[in-house]
C-alpha cells in the first residue's frame, strides 16, 4: 500500500525528521559536553555549541581510567567472542542440518530455548560455573557415587577445580555459549539445495571438506553479519565483566571503566560532576563498534536479508 | 567401464515401500534410460546406484563388486543432476576441477585436464565465469564436464534436460549421445520424457510404482509393449484401448460395442475366448467414410499438428485417436469410419493387463515351412 501525495510525502518526511532529531540530540549533547570545561558543562542553561576542550578532556579521562590497556582487553574479549561464536555457531548448525542423528530436533530445540535465557537471567549459576568450570562434573560424580568409589579405591579425594574468574577465558566463554548464531546459520544452511550436498558427495568431498570448500564460502555474508552483531554485543557487555573481573587493573574492560567516570557519589565524592570527562570517554568507547558496523555494513546487510543469488 | 547388476533391490522409508524386487543388469558401455512417470521410483533407483540412498534389501554390484556399503566416491560413479548443482561460488574451471582437487591431483595436471574437458563440451571460453553468469545450457555443460573429468566407470543422469527449453533439450540430447559414443562409459539416464528415452537409449527400462514393467530396446518396447501400462505410456500420441473378446470362430476380436477386428490366426489361437483390451496406435489407423471401416465412430475434436492431424474420436463413450496426414475436416459430432490394418491390434489380458503374444507363431511358421 504505497500512496504518494504531496501532503503524505510531507507528513512522512516530518515524522522521519523528528525521529532523527530525537535520536541524534543526545549524541549531539554528548559531543558538546565533551568539548567544554568543568564550569561550562555544569552551567545552566545547557550549552548547545561545542567548545575547544575536547583533547584536554579526553587526555584527562584516558589517564584517569587507564584506557590504554583496557582497550586492549576489550578488543581481546570482543574478538574472542566473535571468533568463538562464529566457529561454534557454524559447526553446531552444520551438525544440526546436514547430519541425521537421534535426538536432532530435541537438541535443536534445547539450543533454541536458551535464546529465551540471556546471560542476565542466568547470571548466578553462570557465575558459579565460572568460579569452578568443573563443578557440574564434580556434582555429577558426587551424586553418582563415582568420587566416593574413587576415594575408597585409591584414597584420592576427588575435587575438580578450574577457576575462570579474572581471566579472558572467563570473560569470553559465557558470551560465546549462546544460541543466536546457531539459529542464523541453521536457517541459511536449510536453504542450501540437497543436490549441492549430493554433488559434493559424488565429487568425493567428505563432510569437513564440504563445510570448508562449499558452506563457509557460501555463508560469508552470514559470517559478516554474525561477526558484526557479536562484536557490538561483546564490546557493550557491562554486567558480566563487572561481576567476573575483580582484578580490574589487569583484566578490566572499557565499558566498566567508563561507568566509573560517570559522576555519582562514589566517583566525585559529592564534588562537581565531571560530565565533560565522562562524555569525552563515551565518544571514544563508542568508536570501535561504530567503526565495525560501518565497515561491515555492506556485507552484513546482505547476510541478514539472506537473498538468493 | 563396468557392468551394473541390480539384484532384488528394495527401498523403503519407514513403512512406505518405494520399490521392491527390482532386477536389472546393465551391460558394460550400454546407455540405459529409465523411463517412468514422477514418483515411480526411477530417481530413487538411480540414487541407490550412486550411493546417495541406502539400499533396504538386495544388492547392487558395479563391475562385479558389491557396492551396498561403499560411499558414493568409492563407487566410481559420476552424476549429472536435474538442477545442475554447481557450486555457485566457484568458477567454471573450479567447478569442473573440484573432484580432482578433492582427490589430490596436482594443480598443473588438474588445469590441463580441466582445459581439455572444457574444450570437449565447448566451454573453453567460459572457464573464469561463475555459474550465475551462464545460461541454462551452459550450466548443463559444466555439470556434464564435471562428471566427465573424473573418467567414471558409470555415468548417472537424473533428468538432466528437464530444466532446458525444448530446442536446447534436443541439442543437449545429441550432445549426450555424442559424449557417450566418445567415452563409452556405462550410462544410466532417468527421465519422464519418452522422446528422450527413445532417442538416447540402447535399452529402455519402463518403471511403474516401484517395479520394472519392461526392459528392451526402444523398438521392442514400442512394437511389443509388455503391458497395458507400457502400451499407454510409450508412444505419442498415446495408444487407445477398446475392450472386447476374441472370437475363435470369426477369427476376430469382437469389441464390446459390436465391431469386429480381424486378427492374425496365431494371435486368435493364443487368445481364443479371452476378455481383452485391444490397444490401437493412432498412427496405424486411418480414416474412412462412415460405415466403410471396421469401427464406426464419431468425431469429438481435431488437433492440428502441422504435418498431421490428430483426430479424437469417440467409439460410443470410449476415446479413440487417429493420426493422419490426410487433411480432412469432418464436422465435430459427425460419424466417421476407422480402418484397422490386420497387424495393428495389440492384445492385453483384461484381468492381468499383460500382453498376449501370438504364442503359436513359431509353430505355425514351422507348419508352413
Amino acid at each position: 500500500m504505497i500512496e504518494r501525495t504531496p501532503i503524505l510525502n510531507l507528513m512522512t518526511h516530518l515524522i522521519l525528521a523528528s525521529g532523527l532529531v530525537i535520536i541524534l540530540l543526545p549524541v549531539w549533547l554528548a559531543i558538546v559536553a565533551s568539548t567544554l570545561t568543568l564550569q561550562e558543562v555544569n552551567s545552566a542553561p545547557v550549552e548547545l555549541w561545542p567548545g575547544d576542550q575536547f583533547w584536554p578532556n579526553l587526555k584527562e579521562a584516558w589517564a584517569q581510567s587507564d584506557f590504554g590497556p583496557k582497550f586492549v582487553n576489550s578488543f581481546i574479549v570482543a574478538v574472542g567472542v566473535v571468533v568463538g561464536k562464529v566457529t561454534l555457531a557454524c559447526i553446531t548448525a552444520f551438525a544440526l542440518v546436514f547430519f541425521n542423528f537421534r535426538g536432532r530436533m530435541l537438541i535443536f530445540w534445547a539450543i533454541f530455548i536458551t535464546l529465551m535465557l540471556p546471560l542476565e537471567v542466568r547470571i548466578v549459576p553462570t557465575y558459579a560455573v565460572a568460579a569452578n568450570a568443573l563443578s557440574p562434573f564434580q556434582t555429577i560424580m558426587d551424586w553418582t557415587g563415582i568420587s566416593w568409589l574413587l576415594n575408597r579405591l585409591s584414597g584420592v579425594e576427588v575435587s575438580l577445580q578450574w577457576n575462570l574468574l579474572n581471566s579472558y577465558t572467563g570473560l569470553i566463554l559465557p558470551l560465546v555459549a549462546t544460541a543466536t548464531g546457531t539459529f542464523l546459520y541453521r536457517q541459511f544452511f536449510l536453504t542450501i539445495p540437497d543436490e549441492l550436498v549430493e554433488a559434493a558427495r559424488m565429487d568425493g568431498a567428505g563432510p569437513l571438506r564440504f563445510l570448508w570448500d562449499v558452506l563457509i564460502p557460501l555463508s560469508k555474508t552470514n559470517i559478516a553479519a554474525l561477526a558484526t552483531i557479536m562484536f557490538v554485543y561483546a564490546w557493550n557487555q557491562y554486567l558480566w565483566p563487572l561481576l567476573v573481573i575483580t582484578d580490574r587493573a589487569n583484566y578490566g574492560v572499557v565499558v566498566v571503566q567508563l561507568s566509573d567516570l560517570v559522576p555519582d557519589q562514589l566517583t566525585t565524592g559529592g564534588g562537581t560532576p565531571t560530565w565533560h570527562l565522562a562524555m569525552a570517554a563515551t565518544l571514544v568507547v563508542m568508536l570501535p563498534p561504530i567503526a565495525v558496523v560501518i565497515f561491515m555494513q555492506r556485507w552484513f546487510v546482505r547476510g541478514l536479508i539472506n537473498t538468493d543469488k | 567401464m563396468a557392468e551394473i547388476a541390480i539384484r532384488n533391490v528394495a527401498k523403503t522409508y519407514g513403512k512406505t515401500t518405494i520399490m521392491e524386487g527390482v532386477n536389472l543388469t546393465i551391460r558394460n558401455g550400454e546407455f540405459v534410460v529409465i523411463l517412468g512417470p514422477s514418483g515411480c521410483g526411477k530417481s530413487t533407483l538411480l540414487r541407490l546406484i550412486a550411493g546417495l540412498e541406502e539400499i533396504t534389501a538386495g544388492e547392487i554390484a558395479i563391475a562385479g563388486q558389491v557396492v551396498n556399503d561403499l560411499e558414493p566416491r568409492e563407487r566410481g560413479c559420476a552424476m549429472v543432476f536435474q538442477n545442475y548443482a554447481l557450486y555457485p561460488h566457484m568458477t567454471v574451471a573450479e567447478n569442473i576441477g573440484y573432484a580432482l582437487k578433492v582427490a589430490g591431483v596436482p594443480r598443473a595436471e588438474r588445469q590441463a585436464r580441466v582445459a581439455a574437458t572444457a574444450t570437449s563440451v565447448g566451454l573453453s571460453d567460459f572457464l573464469d565465469r561463475k555459474p550465475g553468469q551462464l545460461s541454462g545450457g551452459q550450466r548443463q555443460r559444466v555439470a556434464m564436464a564435471r562428471a566427465i573429468i573424473r573418467e567414471p566407470k558409470v555415468f548417472l543422469f537424473d533428468e538432466p534436460l528437464s530444466n532446458l527449453d525444448a530446442k536446447l533439450r534436443v541439442q543437449m540430447r545429441h550432445e549426450i549421445r555424442r559424449i557417450h559414443t566418445q567415452i563409452k562409459a556405462t550410462s544410466v539416464f532417468v527421465t519422464h520424457d519418452q522422446h528422450e528415452g527413445m532417442t538416447l537409449a540402447d535399452r529402455l527400462v519402463v518403471m511403474n510404482k516401484g517395479t520394472i514393467e519392461q526392459v528392451g530396446t526402444p523398438d521392442e518396447i514400442y512394437d511389443r509393449p509388455a503391458s497395458l501400462y507400457v502400451a499407454g505410456f510409450i508412444g505419442s500420441p498415446a495408444m487407445s484401448f477398446l475392450p472386447g473378446r476374441v472370437d475363435a470362430a470369426r477369427q476376430a476380436l469382437v469389441l464390446d460395442q459390436g465391431a469386429a477386428l480381424p486378427l492374425p490366426r496365431a494371435l486368435v489361437q493364443a487368445a481364443a475366448g479371452r476378455l481383452v483390451q485391444a490397444g490401437l496406435r493412432p498412427e496405424t489407423l486411418s480414416l474412412t467414410a462412415p460405415g466403410m471401416g471396421q469401427i464406426d465412430a464419431r468425431v469429438d475434436f481435431i488437433e492440428e499438428l502441422g504435418a498431421e492431424r490428430l483426430y479424437h474420436l469417440l467409439v460410443e463413450d470410449l476415446p479413440l485417436s487417429v493420426l493422419s496426414s490426410e487433411k480432412q475436416r469432418p464436422a465435430e459430432g459427425s460419424p466417421i469410419g476407422v480402418a484397422v490394418p490386420l497387424g495393428a491390434v495389440h492384445l492385453f489380458d483384461a484381468d492381468t493387463g499383460r500382453r498376449i503374444e501370438p504364442q503359436a507363431a513359431e509353430a505355425s511358421v514351422r507348419a508352413m515351412a
